[in-house]
């Protein structure tokens, strides 16, 4: 099985190290939670993650992991002193761990994304606010990927 | 995951009896659309015309219903003007009997007859984007319409239907009948087997992350059951698709639907 | 096919939020696929999308292989001004497709 629970928490409360934390194997192509921090760390470096202010809306469970809807909201006013700066998405199970990054500014209004992303399996699905004060804050959400019956393979 | 066929023998009794009367057919109040067991997000995505993403395909397939095509250069509009008058209820009715080549056609070979014989251009192939478009536009003009093939018409070729679609097929020695008639609603490797009613083709299927027709979707089935799919645009394709609609029956066209 | 479907409000009030849909076909291939016979699919997505409002870059997203297909996108934007809002999309094997769309602000 790949990940633990304690690599779960860790990530929730925004640990920027990985010190005490081994790193697990990594197979070519496939992301996997060590991976997905690395992902992260590349984005926010050594600063702390808040959490909270961030929303996830996304199914809980999806019928097809190829369309997965994705909804991702900051709590921010959005003005040229206080706004969202970037949003970052990002999953653990996937081949890699980038899902969509997004620039945004006061322009916006409105700190609301939405798409619709691929999942290749049940797993987390993250994302990190970055604001104009320089602080980062993080919403996770855990969905579950059924697959249409009935397949025609590889077609 | 092993299926009940508790009721083969009454279906291999029924199997012989013509229309009317199976005990196996879900009764009309109990029709239900694949949609009603989608999630909220998908059903949110199929009703929305700026979020579907077979709106794509209907916005070419309006382009293409005024091309000139063919040695003749016209165009669709050219005899059938506005789709949006013209088509509404058409792709309710299909397949549908063709009085002068006294077969019956399902909707993508009557565009295809279109293009040969009206317009002297190349028939389009089995879902190309071009003839996935035209289909999808066509039907998209009978959308919220009642499902409705002329039963007289079609009287044998939906009973052709309905013997393939009670024929054990294939490796797993199924017949449709045995999911979609007798297990519906119960849960197939994770999902939900419906009852199979094909009520919004051409459909946006994820699996695919395309458009694709009844046929594509019947395909899929059969190599499902590992049976040998039959041909795009073949006699026992339009026969199921003949049945098909008329098992669905009343039930409203939700062209072009998502699906998982 | 090089069809966009680009929602935005025809008119709106100065200072209004307005969302904008977009939705663009592309298959978004992946580069982890393979044929039957085990050959990889090269990968062949969108990488960018950017929206200019009146010239001035108003959104930008990096897109990655785990983006649907045919990749759907909204987003909000201040009603400033009645011009014109300008979609690009780029991305492998020197694809790029723009589209605009004007809107009326009173």
């Amino acid at each position: 099985m790949r990940g633990t629970n304690a690599t779960r928490r860790d990530l929730l409360a925004g640990a920027g190290a990985l010190a005490g934390v081994a790193l697990l194997a990594v197979r070519p192509g496939e992301a996997t939670p060590a991976s997905m921090r690395e992902a992260i760390r590349k984005v926010v470096g050594g600063a702390d993650i808040g959490k909270g202010r961030v929303t996830i809306e996304i199914p809980a469970l999806v019928e097809n992991g190829n369309v997965v809807p994705l909804t991702v909201s900051v709590d921010s006013p959005m003005t040229a002193q206080e706004h969202v700066k970037a949003i970052h998405v990002f999953n653990e199970k996937n081949p890699q761990p980038n899902v969509i990054g997004i620039k945004l500014g006061p322009r916006a209004g409105k700190a609301m994304v939405s798409t619709r992303i691929r999942l290749a399996d049940a797993q987390n699905v993250v994302a990190i606010a970055e604001l104009s004060d320089g602080s980062f804050w993080s919403a996770s959400a855990y969905v579950l990927v059924t697959l249409a019956a009935c397949l025609e393979g590889n077609l | 995951m092993m299926i009940p066929i508790r009721a083969l023998a009454i279906l291999a009794a029924l199997c012989a009896a013509g229309i009317g009367a199976l005990a196996a057919e879900i009764p009309a109040g109990e029709r239900r659309s694949a949609y009603d067991s989608m999630s909220r997000e998908t059903r949110a995505m199929q009703d929305d015309d700026t979020a579907n993403p077979a709106t794509l395909w209907v916005l070419d397939g309006e382009t293409l219903w005024t091309a000139k095509a063919g040695d003749a250069r016209k165009s669709c509009a050219d005899c059938h003007g506005d789709a949006a008058q013209s088509m509404k209820g058409v792709a309710a009715r299909y397949p549908a009997f063709d009085a002068a080549r006294g077969t019956v056609v399902d909707l993508e070979q009557r565009i295809n007859l279109c293009r040969s014989e009206r317009q002297k251009a190349k028939p389009l192939a089995f879902e190309s984007h071009d003839l996935l478009a035209l289909t999808a536009y066509v039907g998209r003009q009978s959308r919220g319409l009642p499902i409705a093939p002329d039963e007289t018409a079609l009287a044998a070729t939906i009973e052709a239907g309905r013997r393939i679609f009670h024929r054990r097929q294939g490796q797993l020695n199924l017949a449709c009948t045995q999911c979609h008639d007798d297990n519906w609603d119960r849960q197939l490797a994770g999902s939900v087997i419906g009852q199979g009613h094909p009520t919004g083709y051409p459909i946006y299927r994820m699996e695919w992350q395309s458009l694709g027709s009844l046929q594509r979707r019947l395909r899929n089935c059969m190599v499902g059951m590992r049976a040998e799919p039959y041909a795009f645009g073949s006699p026992e394709f339009v026969a199921l698709e003949a049945f098909l609609m008329w098992r669905a029956r009343g039930m409203k066209l939700e062209t072009p639907a998502v699906r998982p | 096919m090089a069809r966009a479907l680009i929602n935005v409000p025809r008119k709106a009030k100065r200072g209004d939020i307005i969302e904008i849909k977009t939705l663009i076909s592309h298959v978004m291939e992946t580069g982890y696929r393979t044929t039957q016979t085990g050959q990889v699919i090269p990968r062949d997505i969108i990488t960018l999308f950017t929206c200019d409002y009146d010239g001035e870059e108003i959104f930008r997203a990096e897109l990655h292989p785990a983006i649907s297909a045919n990749p759907f996108i909204t987003f909000h934007t201040v009603a400033t001004a009645s011009g014109t809002l300008t979609f690009r999309w780029t991305g492998d094997n020197g694809y790029s497709v723009t589209e605009t769309a004007t809107i009326a602000v009173e």
